[in-house]
C-alpha cells in the first residue's frame, strides 16, 4: 500500500447561513444580576438581518467538515517554498493557552505581568543569540510588518544624519513584500537583476547618493546564499546607505552564519516560519526585527527592558518611529517561538537547518534530472526548478494540481518571477527520507505522465473536494459575501 | 530529537544519493568569512516535561483575569470565550494550514473566511469585508491609507482625540513619510468635537476618524459626523475596538461610514496580553478595488459546482509590488477562524442579549458609582460597557489601593489625556458579577470587603 493512494469520503456543507433556523441557538449565557436597561431606541440597531441561527451541534459540524476539505502539516508533506512550513509542535499549543498567559490583560499593571515580560525579554535575547543583532523588537505582527518597521528605522535613521536618501534597492528575486514595504515608508524601488546570486557590480551601478538601502533576501528566494553578501554590505555603507535582510529564509542559516555578523543592519524573522509557529490558514505571525547598535535608538516602543530583577516596558526611546500596532506585539505567538527554542537548544536549532538543507538537497539530486533546474549553484534550504523541461504544453500549475491528486500539497508556484513556471520546493527539516522519497517518486511520475497521459495533469486534481476553480470569473464578478437569494 | 525524524542511516543514503561526503559540505556556498565560528550561545535543549515546567513558572507570575475582579478594557476585552471555540480551532486541518493558494486543498478555510467576511458585513452594515487585517490599530492605519489611495492629492486625515491612543499612534507611524498632515480633534463631553471638526474640515482633508464607541467608551453621533465628514468631501472612517457593541448599537454603515476598521478581539479570542487579535475592515461597494488585504470570493469549478478562491489579487503586493494597496501578505486566519466560530455560536439572538448584559452591567456600576461621594461620571452620553470616572484621589494610588483588595480597577487616563487627571477608565463585561460590581463600588468608597 502506498499512501498516495488514499481515497477520502468528502462530505458536503452549505454555508452558516443556508443552515440556519430561526430560533435555534447555539449559546448560554449568565442571568442577569443586575437590572436590566438598554439604550434609547434611535441608538439601537435593528435584528441583523440574516445572522446565524444555530445549535452548538451544527456549529461544531460546520467546522468540523470545513476542516476535511484542508490540507495542513498535519495532514502530509507542505513544502510551499519560501514559508517553512516545518511541524508545529503541540506543546507550544498547549504553552501559549497556559491560563497565566492566556488570560493576561495587555493593560495589566507590569508587576503582575513579569512572567510575560521576562519571556518576552528572553526570547529577544535567544533571537538576538541566533542572529547576531544586539537590539530586537517583537512588536511586528508578521514578517511584512516587521520589513516596514525596519525600512522605517532606515528612513529615520537617515533623517537624523541628515540625509535625504529616498530610494531603496531591491533585487528581482525579491518577495512582493519588499518592495511594498519600502513603498509605504515613501521610497522609491530601484530593482536590480541578479543572475541567481546578486553581484556586487550590478549593485554598484545603482547605488548612488540617492539610495538609502538595499533590500537583500540572503539565502535568497532561489534557495542560494547571496555569496558577495560581505563586499555588498561594505559598498553599500562607504556610500552612505544601510542593508535590509529579509529573513524568511532564516532556517538556512541557525547555528551556520549570523546575518548580523556579516555587514547587514536590520533583519526581520518570520517566527510562523524558522521558529515553529503554526500558519493559522494564513496567520497570525510574528515577525520580530533586529537591528544593529546604532538603530536601537529607532525602534518602536514599547520595548522590554531588564532593570535588575525586574522587567519594564519602555516607552521612553526619544527617536522611536513609533508604534506599528497595538500592545506589544503577537504575545500568543511569541510564547509559541520560546517554547519552540527551549525544546531545540541551541544545537537543536542548528541541527534543524543542517536537515531542512540535506532535505532539500536531497529533492534536488533526486529530481534534477527530471525537471529543468536554471540555477546550479549550492542549495540551501529551497530548491527551485522551473517548466522548461514540460512538454505537451503541460506547465507548472499543471504539475502543481497533479501533486494534489498524488496526496501532496504543491510547492510554491511563480514565484520567484525571475524563474518561468518555477516550482519552489522547500522541505523543512520536518521531514524523512521516506515522505521526500514518496514526494519525489509523484514529481517523477508526473514528469512521465506529462509525455504519456498529458490529460492527467490538465485534468487534475480529481481526487480533491473540488476540481479547478474559475478564478477568473471570481475576479470579474467578484461574490465577495453571501446574500440572500 | 522528537521533531527530526531522521536516522543515521537516512542521513548517510542521502549524501551518497546528493554526492557529498558530509552535512557540512552542503554549506560550501556560503563563504568562510560569512561562517558563524563557535556554537551558539543558548541553553541546551529540555525535554518536553522541563520545558512546560519552565513556561508554566513564568506564566504564574502573571495576574489572570479569572483570579482578579478585573474592569480593564481599553482595547482588550474580557468575554468568555465557549470551549467549542478553542476545541474547533485546535483541529490542525485549520490551524497547520497556510494562505489558501491552493484551493481544491484549501476550501475549508476559504469557505470559513466567507462566511467570516459576510458577518463581518451584516454587523457593520457595510457591503465587502477583507479577509482580516493584524489588528484594529493597523486596520484603522490602513483605513487612513485607503482614504488617501481614494481621495486623489487630498492630504489631510482629521484624528478625534477620543480614538484609541494607540490607534491614533499606529496611523501616525503608517503616516510618517507618506506627507499626510495628522490634525487632532478635540472633544467635548468626551465625544468629538463637532464644531472644531467643522472648523477644521476643507478640500484637503480626505478621512475623519472616529471611534464607536470610542476610547472612553461612548457612542459617537456618527451620522452627524458622517454629514460633516461628506459635506467635505472626506470619508468617516469609523474606528471599533469593542465590537460587541454593534450587537445593540446601529451599526456604522448605516450611519453614514465609509470605512469600518477595528479589533475582533472581543470575539473569542483570548487576551493574550494583547496579541495576536485581528483586525476586520470593512467598505462600501465603490471602495472593493481599494481594499488593502486578501478576499475570498465565491466561484465554480469544472463541474460547475460551488467553491470559493482567493480573488482581486492584482491588488495585492504578490503581484502589484510597490503599487499594491497594501504590504500585508499573512494576516490573521486562525483569529478569522475564532471569531466566525464565536459570531456562529451567538448568533443573532445571542450576540444581542450578549451585548444588552454588558451594557445594563456598566449601566448599573456607573450608576452606583455615580451615588459614591467624591466620585463622577466624566462625561454624560450614552455608553456601551465602558465609561469614564473622575476620582477624588490620585489614580496610581487608588489602583494600587484596589490591587491589594484584588480588584483591577481601570486604566489611568492621565498619561494619554493631561487633562484627566484623576480620570479612570472602566469596562465592566458579563465576565463581572453583580458582586464583584460591588466590591469595586465599595473599594472605590475606601471600604475593605
Ligand atoms: C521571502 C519572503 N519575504 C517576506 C514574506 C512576508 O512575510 P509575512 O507573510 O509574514 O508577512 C514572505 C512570506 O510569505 C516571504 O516568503
Amino acid at each position: 500500500m502506498s499512501r498516495t493512494d488514499s481515497r477520502g469520503l468528502v462530505l458536503d456543507e452549505k454555508l452558516l447561513f443556508e443552515l440556519t433556523d430561526p430560533g435555534r441557538v447555539g449559546y448560554s449565557l449568565p442571568a442577569c444580576d443586575v437590572p436590566e436597561v438598554t439604550p434609547q431606541k434611535s441608538l439601537q440597531r435593528d435584528e441583523i438581518a440574516d445572522f446565524p441561527e444555530l445549535s452548538e451541534v451544527d456549529v461544531v459540524r460546520h467546522y468540523t467538515r470545513l476542516s476535511t476539505w484542508n490540507y495542513g502539516v498535519d495532514s502530509g508533506f507542505y513544502p510551499l517554498g519560501s514559508c517553512t512550513m516545518k511541524y508545529n509542535p503541540k506543546v507550544n499549543e498547549q504553552a501559549a493557552r497556559l491560563s497565566g498567559f492566556a488570560e493576561l490583560h495587555p493593560q495589566a499593571p507590569e508587576h503582575l505581568c513579569q512572567g510575560a515580560l521576562e519571556l518576552m525579554y528572553r526570547l529577544q535575547q535567544d533571537l538576538g543569540e541566533v542572529s547576531g543583532f544586539p537590539a530586537i523588537t517583537l512588536q511586528p505582527a508578521a514578517g511584512a510588518q516587521g520589513e516596514f518597521t525596519g525600512m522605517l528605522m532606515i528612513r529615520a535613521w537617515h533623517e537624523a544624519q541628515g540625509n535625504k536618501r529616498n530610494k531603496v534597492i531591491i533585487p528581482d528575486t525579491a518577495h512582493g513584500t519588499n518592495p511594498a514595504s519600502a513603498a509605504l515608508c515613501g521610497f522609491d524601488v530601484v530593482p536590480v537583476a541578479s543572475d541567481g546570486v546578486l553581484s556586487k557590480a550590478a549593485v554598484e551601478a545603482v547605488m548612488n547618493d540617492e539610495v538609502a538601502a538595499l533590500m537583500v533576501t540572503n539565502p535568497n528566494t532561489l534557495g542560494l546564499f547571496e555569496a558577495d553578501i560581505r563586499e555588498i554590505c561594505d559598498l553599500i555603507h562607504e556610500r552612505g546607505g544601510l542593508v535590509y535582510c529579509d529573513g524568511a529564509n532564516l532556517n538556512a542559516l541557525m547555528g551556520i552564519s549570523r546575518p548580523g555578523d556579516i555587514g547587514i543592519d536590520v533583519m526581520h524573522f518570520n517566527l510562523h516560519k524558522t521558529f515553529s509557529t503554526p500558519h493559522g490558514g494564513g496567520g497570525p505571525g510574528a515577525g520580530p526585527v533586529g537591528v544593529v547598535e546604532k538603530l536601537r535608538p529607532f525602534m518602536p516602543v514599547p520595548i522590554v527592558v531588564k532593570e535588575g530583577e525586574r522587567y519594564r516596558l519602555d516607552y521612553d526611546l526619544k527617536q522611536s518611529v513609533g508604534r506599528v500596532k497595538g500592545f506589544s506585539g503577537h504575545f500568543g505567538i511569541l510564547v509559541r517561538a520560546y517554547s519552540y527554542i527551549l525544546s531545540m537548544g541551541g544545537e537543536g536549532l542548528k541541527r534543524a537547518t543542517e536537515l531542512a538543507v540535506l532535505n532539500a538537497n536531497y529533492i534536488r539530486a533526486r529530481l534534477e534530472g527530471s525537471y529543468d533546474l536554471p540555477f546550479k549553484q549550492r542549495s540551501l534550504h529551497e530548491v527551485v526548478f522551473s517548466e522548461a523541461a514540460l512538454e505537451n504544453d503541460c506547465h507548472t500549475l499543471d504539475v502543481a494540481k497533479r501533486l494534489i491528486d498524488y496526496g501532496f500539497h504543491p510547492p510554491t508556484i511563480y514565484f520567484p518571477l525571475v524563474v518561468k513556471g518555477a516550482l519552489m520546493i522547500e522541505p523543512t527539516e520536518s521531514e524523512s527520507k521516506q515522505n521526500l522519497d514518496e514526494f519525489c517518486d509523484a514529481l517523477l511520475s508526473i514528469a512521465e505522465e506529462s509525455l504519456s497521459k498529458p490529460e492527467l495533469l490538465k485534468q487534475a486534481p480529481i481526487r480533491a473536494k473540488v476540481k479547478r476553480l474559475d478564478e477568473a470569473t471570481a475576479a470579474r464578478k467578484p461574490k465577495l459575501r453571501w446574500v440572500k437569494e | 530529537m522528537r521533531y527530526l525524524p531522521h536516522t543515521e542511516m537516512d542521513i548517510r543514503q542521502m549524501l551518497e544519493t546528493i554526492g557529498v561526503k558530509n552535512i557540512d559540505e552542503l554549506f560550501s556556498g556560503i563563504p568562510d568569512s560569512c561562517r558563524l565560528q563557535s556554537p551558539l550561545n543558548l541553553p541546551s535543549a529540555l525535554s518536553e516535561s522541563e520545558a512546560v515546567a519552565v513556561l508554566k513558572t513564568l506564566a504564574e507570575r502573571n495576574a489572570k483575569v479569572s483570579e482578579w475582579d478585573s474592569f480593564l478594557g481599553g482595547g482588550a476585552y474580557n468575554h468568555f470565550i465557549p470551549a467549542v471555540v478553542d476545541h474547533l480551532v485546535s483541529r490542525s486541518e485549520f490551524y497547520t494550514a497556510y494562505t489558501p493558494y491552493q484551493p481544491e486543498i484549501s476550501q475549508g478555510t476559504l469557505q470559513a473566511i466567507f462566511e467570516f467576511q459576510t458577518m463581518i458585513c451584516q454587523l457593520t452594515g457595510m457591503d465587502v469585508a477583507n479577509a482580516s487585517m493584524y489588528d484594529g490599530a493597523s486596520a484603522c492605519a490602513e483605513a487612513v491609507l485607503l482614504a488617501l489611495r481614494t481621495g486623489r492629492k487630498r492630504n489631510k486625515v482629521l484624528l478625534s482625540e477620543a480614538l484609541h491612543p494607540q490607534y491614533r499612534e499606529t496611523v501616525a507611524t503608517y503616516c510618517r513619510y507618506l506627507n499626510v498632515e495628522l490634525i487632532e480633534v478635540g472633544s467635548a463631553d468626551g465625544v468629538t468635537d463637532r464644531q472644531q471638526l467643522k472648523g477644521l474640515l476643507d478640500e484637503q482633508v480626505a478621512a475623519v476618524v472616529v471611534g464607536y464607541p470610542n476610547y472612553f467608551g461612548q457612542i459617537e453621533d456618527l451620522q452627524k459626523l458622517a454629514d460633516a465628514a461628506h459635506a467635505a468631501g472626506a470619508k468617516l472612517i469609523t474606528a471599533v475596538s469593542e465590537p460587541l457593541a454593534l450587537g445593540l448599537f446601529k451599526a456604522p454603515g448605516d450611519l453614514g461610514a465609509d470605512v469600518v476598521a477595528g479589533e475582533g478581539q472581543a470575539f473569542g479570542i483570548p487576551l493574550s496580553f494583547g496579541g495576536p487579535g485581528i483586525g476586520f475592515f470593512a467598505v462600501k461597494q465603490n471602495d472593493m478595488r481599494a481594499l488593502p488585504g486578501r478576499l475570498v470570493g465565491e466561484t465554480v469549478d469544472q463541474d460547475g459546482k460551488r467553491g470559493f478562491v482567493l480573488t482581486l489579487a492584482t491588488r495585492e503586493q504578490h503581484i502589484r509590488r510597490e503599487k499594491a494597496t497594501s504590504n500585508i501578505c499573512s494576516n490573521q486566519g486562525m483569529c478569522t477562524l475564532m471569531v466566525g466560530i464565536f459570531l456562529a455560536l451567538h448568533g443573532k439572538q445571542g450576540l444581542r442579549k450578549l451585548a444588552e448584559l454588558n451594557y445594563s452591567k456598566a449601566a448599573y456600576a456607573k450608576k452606583q458609582i455615580s451615588a459614591l461621594d467624591g466620585f463622577a461620571i466624566a462625561f454624560s452620553g450614552e455608553v456601551f460597557n465602558e465609561f469614564v470616572v473622575v476620582c477624588p484621589e490620585p489614580v496610581a494610588e487608588l489602583q494600587k489601593r484596589l490591587e491589594e483588595q484584588g480588584i483591577l480597577s481601570g486604566i489611568a487616563l492621565a498619561k494619554d489625556y493631561p487633562q484627566l487627571e484623576n480620570g479612570l477608565l472602566i469596562c465592566v463585561t458579563e465576565q463581572n458579577s453583580r458582586e464583584q460590581i460591588d466590591r469595586l463600588v465599595s473599594a472605590l468608597a475606601g471600604g475593605e470587603r
